[in-house]
């Protein structure tokens, strides 16, 4: 993938994602403890149904934690989670999620997508659209695991938009990316955003929080320290926390 | 008493002279193990699949004895069937006792929790990478087992050629279910042993040197795919 314009967008060949129903989230007073030790405690979050959401704050703030949560992956140990009525496990169906390290299964590049969509119920021809929308047509026989790291997460990225999500969650997913890799995603998952896909990714990276998100969650020490459109956030932070992480301070 | 040097060289005049009794007991080997390894495949890994995805209580103990019975003594195992199988037994009319059924029945039994066990292992270490994808993608479990099971593949052939291994190198428990019978029975370890007793060591040598190349052959034509794979990194 050498650059943006490989990517060749095809919006009459993957069906647009419905307008989700999952939206909007609700969460009340969510914790998560190992050991009896808490990691998240008092998370209290509403997002609305369009957009993109960045959950932003510095290492073992709990990010990755809140997205399984909301995800459904891990149970909480206090609270809830709401997604229009449904429990996150209910949900987990019309969510898909991308790890910052993507699991390929041992299989070709197509056939990583064709088990998605098997696996979903859904057309089989897709295939090839999606595969055309991340620019890996070229590369449909090869062994996935050989892909570059860039490539490999455009395969994950496909395969999460196979199972034509409501919302779309992101765990770093362009960390150690190279600036083209990382440009590359960053358009898809600006394109499923304007098909209606509600987008909530954990990003380190405060460019890209900037260039994709409408708002943004700071999390410091298991807690939300800072809810604000990202407008707000990046023009004048609310907390000394986020002051502190956007300048680039040690936050602790 | 032949001295080795000459009973290799009869062996070889044996194999090379395509000697018909020879081929026969080569065939029935083939056929008796071959089946026996694909009818523990057919049992194990589904069920080692199954042990590898799952938890419930009394899973441990049921791992132990899992891995427990991968040392099962081949005579044990023919002693039991052939108790199954005698006339007085419970399945004495099928009238299955020495034929070459019955020698295919002692070693799937002895065969399939090596299967199991070792593809439990295997099928666990990959699910660990992929189980919280496959959690992610809301996979029930029958998706996730075929998933799995077609994704380790390679790696479940050196699992199903360790269990031909030990089928067509048994001869405890085919000898006791199947009687060494000449033209019905007789398989290449039963073979050997009836003929290193007998004194001929020239027959012996000749279907010893055949199980061994067949162990080549097939151990050769396993680690080729293998590497074939691991080429494209699908192991």
């Amino acid at each position: 993938m050498s650059s943006l314009g490989t990517i060749a967008f095809t919006p009459n060949a993957i069906p647009q994602a419905a307008a989700p129903n999952l939206m909007p989230l609700r969460v009340r007073d969510l914790g998560l403890s190992f050991e009896g030790e808490a990691v998240l405690s008092g998370v209290n979050l509403d997002l609305g149904p369009h957009g993109c959401t960045a959950i932003m704050g510095p290492n073992g703030a709990g990010k990755s934690l809140l997205l399984k949560l909301l995800h459904g992956l891990i149970s909480p140990t206090t609270g809830e989670i709401n997604w229009g009525g449904q429990t996150a496990a209910a949900a987990m169906a019309r969510q898909a999620l991308v790890f910052q390290k993507p699991v390929l299964l041992r299989r070709s590049v197509a056939a990583n997508i064709d088990f998605v969509l098997r696996a979903k119920g859904r057309p089989r021809s897709l295939c090839n659209a999606l595969l055309d929308h991340v620019g890996l047509a070229q590369k449909a026989r090869q062994p996935a695991r050989l892909l570059s790291g860039g490539e490999a997460q455009r395969l994950a990225l496909a395969r999460a938009l196979a199972t034509e999500p409501d919302v779309l969650f992101l765990d770093e997913a362009t960390a150690s990316l190279d600036p083209a890799s990382i440009l590359s995603i960053e358009t898809i998952v600006r394109d499923a955003c304007a098909r209606g896909v509600r987008v909530i990714c954990v990003t380190h990276d405060i460019g890209q929080a900037r260039r994709l998100a409408d708002d943004v969650v700071f999390l410091q020490g298991g807690r939300i320290a800072e809810h604000s459109a990202a407008r707000d956030f990046f023009s004048a932070p609310q907390t000394t926390a986020a002051r502190d992480y956007l300048n680039g301070r040690l936050v602790l | 008493m032949q001295s080795i040097a000459d009973a290799f060289t009869l062996a070889l005049q044996l194999v090379l002279s395509g000697n018909a009794d020879l081929f026969e007991i080569v065939a029935l080997s083939l056929r008796v193990s071959l089946t026996a390894t694909f009818l523990a495949c057919l049992c194990g890994l589904p069920l080692g699949a199954f042990m590898a995805i799952s938890r419930f209580p009394g899973r441990g103990i049921l791992l132990v004895l899992m891995n427990a019975l991968m040392g099962l003594p081949p005579v044990v195992v023919g002693l039991l069937v052939y108790l199954h199988l005698s006339r007085s037994g419970p399945l004495g009319f099928l009238g299955l006792l020495y034929t070459p059924t019955a020698m295919i029945i002692a070693q799937t039994i002895l065969i399939a929790p090596i299967i199991a066990a070792l593809s439990r292992q295997v099928l666990e270490d990959l699910h660990m990478e992929y189980a919280e994808q496959f959690r992610s993608l809301c996979l029930n479990q029958w998706q996730t087992v075929t998933a799995l099971l077609w994704d380790a593949r390679y790696s479940l052939l050196t699992v199903g050629l360790a269990g031909f291994g030990r089928a067509v190198a048994e001869v405890g428990a085919v000898i006791i279910v199947g009687g060494n019978i000449d033209h019905l029975t007789r398989v290449m370890t039963t073979a050997i042993a009836l003929e290193t007793s007998k004194g001929d060591l020239a027959l012996a040598l000749a279907l010893g040197l055949l199980l061994l190349t067949i162990a080549l052959g097939v151990n050769a034509a396993v680690q080729s795919l293998r590497m074939s794979a691991r080429r494209q990194a699908y192991v």
